[in-house]
């Protein structure tokens, strides 16, 4: 008898999980090491240049912020909603694109699902490779931000697991979605949902300044929960808010990681 | 057949209305090499799927090792190496990365795969490309490359879906070198062909399916001499006269089949017939005696030719 059919009878594998999600990430490295360099440093890049456009552009002529009963200065208010927006950014992109092109196009998936792997492996495996990246673009923004000042309190520290909490989130989600996706057109509706998302969500102004029912959805939508979250984090604020906050990812994951272990078990394993 | 590695009793798979697989019966022993022959759309990748545990029949049994695969589906997958119909090389890894990465998913140990690595390098004869991303591989490198990735968990059975489909003459040779000899190492191997030729190579056994059913069972030989005769000769008078000569050769042999562009008679000696036909006053245009084969055992069952 092999090798393999033992380690198959070890670990009491199901018909959804073999227990080896690492190897998705040991996969995801070997193929990062030999990747294009370029949009994984632009994704990095992007919130730092929102931050220096709006923080000490946009800032010079804004001045101080009024949220609550606090006033504080443009560019520190902008900072941990901007580093919210770095760990979604970083989710997404390997948690949609690519999750598409190993769908439909390589077939991955298809491959790993008639080894003894199953579909909750790759969703876990997955998801935490896009987190991780998240991860990463959030600690880079964070020793930016820090560098430069904009760290308030020790507090902020707190804003790394709040970033993989929303980094985990929005990968989990991200793919559960792109499940249902078979066209390029199909994708392109991810980036209308996201773009309006990451500019009306609160973190470059509050939003207090809209009308009742827009405040109402904005605060329905995952990405107002993850800026605020930091922020309270950031400002030490921790509140009964927080616990909502963490609620709302928490059930954002486990909807995401249930629904895409089902539709690969749905694509795959007819 | 005692105690046979896989099992299928009334096979039946349908999409819709439409019925892939139906009511199919066969058994595999151990190394035993097993083809299902037959042309595109007979059912021979569907039942291929369902042995590889990924996809569920309608009805039917079928054991593998003695397990259903559809409810120990890993544990099925373990004992098995798959090679698809397309390759599905990982390409954004290299050579050696594939061998490796694929034995993981098996969750075998990285010093067991390192060692087994070599070795399967050396059997797909890609020991110089060993560093190579999968986009510079030829077609036959591509294909030897993915029969290696299938035995690195060193596999009770190896699952080919139309193995050398797609590749040039020299590459099939050198493919069916490699397959030979893992048969000789007692490997046992299920394949799907619509190739006659790579049928009588390979298969010790074979199902010869149409439509999703099977038409008939046994070794190639075995095949031949019952459904066919000894010889056959192939002549063609013309496309507008074949038609019109066929009553009268119809008499002369056993059995005869009137195709577009020639006409095949089945004889026990070709030559002695061809002289017949001469002496009767018809003069093909060109003629070809040649032994039967598994395409004249198709053409005899379902009344067509393998490749349309």
């Amino acid at each position: 008898m092999s090798n393999a059919v033992d380690i198959a009878m070890n670990r009491r594998s199901t018909a959804m999980y073999a227990g080896r999600p690492y190897v998705l990430l040991e996969r995801g490295w070997l193929a990062f090491r030999s990747t294009n360099w370029v949009p994984v440093v632009t994704g990095f890049v992007e919130p730092v240049l929102f931050l220096l456009a709006f923080g000490y552009g946009m800032g010079n002529l804004i001045g101080d912020v009024t949220t609550g009963n606090t006033t504080i200065d443009y560019t520190l208010f902008i900072a941990p909603g901007l580093l919210a927006n770095s760990a979604m950014n970083g989710a997404i992109y390997d948690s949609t694109w690519n999750v598409f092109w190993k769908l439909n196009e390589s077939k991955l998936y298809k491959t790993m699902l008639s080894t003894p792997l199953g579909p909750l492996d790759i969703a876990l495996g997955e998801i935490t490779w896009a987190l991780i990246r998240g991860l990463v673009y959030s600690i880079g923004f964070l020793t930016v931000v820090t560098a430069l000042g904009l760290t308030p309190s020790f507090w902020a520290i707190l804003a790394i697991p709040a970033a993989s909490l929303i980094a985990f989130g929005f990968a989990s989600f991200g793919m559960a979605v792109t499940s249902y996706f078979k066209t390029y057109q199909q994708m392109g509706f991810i980036n209308f949902v996201l773009l309006p998302m990451t500019l009306f969500s609160g973190s470059l102004y509050p939003i207090s300044v809209y009308p009742d029912w827009l405040e109402k959805i904005i605060m329905a939508l995952p990405l107002w929960h993850g800026i605020e979250l930091v922020r309270a984090f950031w400002f030490g604020e921790i509140n009964s808010g927080v616990f909502v906050h963490v609620t709302y990812f928490v059930v954002m994951i486990g909807i995401g990681l249930f629904v895409t272990s089902r539709r690969l078990r749905a694509l795959f394993l007819r | 057949m005692s105690n046979p590695l896989i099992s299928a009793r009334g096979l039946t798979k349908k999409f819709g209305d439409f019925t892939a697989v139906n009511a199919v019966d066969f058994d595999v022993a151990k190394g035993e090499s097993f083809g299902l022959l037959g042309p595109n759309g007979a059912g021979k990748s569907t039942i291929m799927r369902v042995l590889a545990a990924t996809s569920q029949r309608t009805s039917g049994t079928v054991e593998i090792l003695g397990k259903d695969p559809e409810l120990f589906g890993p544990l099925v997958r373990a004992h098995l190496g798959v090679v698809p119909q397309q390759d599905n090389l990982d390409g954004e890894l290299t050579v050696t990365e594939n061998l490796y990465i694929y034995g993981r998913y098996f969750g075998l140990s990285k010093k067991f795969i390192k060692n087994k690595i070599e070795e399967l390098l050396e059997f797909a004869q890609l020991e110089e490309k060993r560093d190579a991303k999968v986009e510079a591989l030829s077609g036959g490198m591509k294909r030897r490359l993915t029969i290696a990735r299938g035995l690195v968990s060193e596999p009770d059975i190896l699952l080919l879906d139309e193995p050398t489909t797609g590749l040039d003459p020299q590459a099939r040779h050198i493919l069916w070198d490699r397959l030979f000899r893992l048969k000789e190492q007692g490997v046992t191997l299920v394949l799907t062909t619509h190739f006659m030729d790579e049928a009588e190579q390979l298969c010790d056994r074979l199902v010869v399916m149409d439509k999703g059913s099977i038409m008939a069972e046994g070794s190639p030989a075995s095949l031949i001499k019952q459904y066919s005769s000894k010889e056959v000769l192939e002549v063609r008078f013309g496309s507008d006269r074949n038609k019109e000569i066929a009553p009268q050769l119809a008499t002369m042999c056993e059995r005869m089949e009137t195709l577009p562009d020639r006409i095949l008679m089945y004889t026990e000696d070709g030559e002695k017939l061809l002289e017949e036909i001469t002496h009767a006053g018809m003069h093909a245009t060109t003629s070809l005696v040649r032994r039967s084969s598994l395409e004249d055992v198709f053409l005899r069952l379902t009344g067509r030719t393998l490749i349309e």
